[in-house]
């Protein structure tokens, strides 16, 4: 049980969402422009499995869950290739690339100062450019407020992840927006 | 220097709404929301709050900016916020106020660390609902903001004048971008 009223019995983030709308939207439009917008070199498959990634790392079961899935829709693929990102990207079957800026995603999960010069280097030669550097450490920083929110506020979290699956096309289809401020 | 081509000497995070006015939008109207709209916490102690979390995470130019504009509000209190950053002494602060700040640094930690026992210690103290919610999402944003500046290299310039400075004018003017 959520360690507050939220005064209604949504899951994940959707709970203190819906509890506080006037942060709710702004995190929201923050969701959408990061992940959703279309105006991005990254797709959005590559930018929700950031968020899926960082979310697996901070153990955020309802974050990893619902970017798992929708990256997993966007992509194509089966729960069993974003668990293998997650569990070991450098071993998965994705881009040098994507493996560049996850590792960096992973440095900003840590803290800030933990991401290497070395590491930014190694992405730009892979051709991501400063605008793909900027958005991978903006959505691994914003997963790490979305994780403690939902976490440290102990919202409960579906547990059959098939659930997350199948929600994934309706998310995709509208965006974040709205997503959570309605019932 | 920054990891990415942002114009240089812009401080800290303005340099990244400079880069990025598409995401600064929504991170100044948090800002504005979490730390100067309605909540049962005073303005003052929500900017310590963000300070506090700062200053466990080694963010530098988010500690002394925020630092600086919870002394703006705090006025003829303003040792408060020096005292608990660099002496980490809370004396002068309610007990409500040590209790939300427990939670904040749990919040830095991660959000798991949070436990029912710190919720009804800091109840206990007399903090309700509103004051726990607005506690841990200006710590997870803050944990957000953070990562930001550093994750990038974002210039961090040093000297206490410039930080008063700014403080001045986040207590006066607010986050906008």
């Amino acid at each position: 049980m959520a360690y507050i009223d939220l005064q209604n019995d949504l899951p994940g983030i959707r709970g203190p969402m819906i509890y506080r709308p006037e942060t709710g939207a702004i995190l929201n439009e923050l969701a959408e422009i990061l992940l959703h917008d279309e105006n991005n070199t990254l797709s959005r498959g590559d930018r929700e499995m950031i968020g899926a990634y960082v979310s697996s790392e901070n153990d955020c079961f309802f974050c990893q869950h619902v970017h798992g899935a929708m990256a997993q829709h966007y992509y194509g693929s089966d729960m069993h290739f974003i668990d293998s990102i997650k569990k070991d990207f450098q071993r998965a079957d994705i881009s040098e690339k994507l493996k560049s800026l996850l590792s960096i995603a992973g440095s900003v999960q840590k803290g800030g100062k933990q991401v290497r010069p070395e590491q930014i280097e190694a992405a730009k030669n892979l051709g991501a450019s400063d605008r793909e550097i900027h958005d991978t450490v903006l959505i691994a920083a914003a997963f790490c407020m979305f994780n403690r929110y939902v976490d440290g506020l102990n919202t409960w979290a579906p547990e059959d992840r098939q659930v997350y699956v199948d929600r994934a096309p309706m998310r995709a289809r509208d965006g974040y927006s709205q997503a959570g401020l309605v019932k | 220097m920054a990891y990415i081509d942002v114009e240089e000497g812009v401080p800290g995070i303005r340099s990244l709404f400079q880069f990025s006015p598409e995401t600064g939008n929504p991170l100044c109207q948090l800002a504005e929301v979490l730390l100067r709209g309605n909540s049962p916490l005073r303005s003052a102690e929500r900017e310590l709050i963000a300070a506090y979390v700062s200053n466990r995470n080694g963010c530098m130019f988010c500690m002394n900016s925020h630092a600086a504009a919870a002394r703006c509000w705090y006025g003829k209190e303003k040792q408060i916020v020096d005292e608990l950053l660099h002496e980490k002494n809370a004396r002068l602060l309610s007990e409500k106020m040590k209790a939300l700040l427990l939670i904040a640094g749990k919040v830095q930690v991660s959000g798991k660390s949070v436990t029912p026992d710190d919720i009804e210690y800091a109840r206990k103290a007399g903090a309700n609902d509103a004051d726990i919610h607005d506690t841990v999402l200006i710590a997870a944003s803050f944990s957000m903001f953070n990562r930001y500046v550093d994750g990038l290299s974002a210039y961090t310039p040093s000297g206490e004048a410039v930080y008063e400075e700014m403080g001045k004018r986040m207590c006066e003017k607010g986050y906008h971008i």
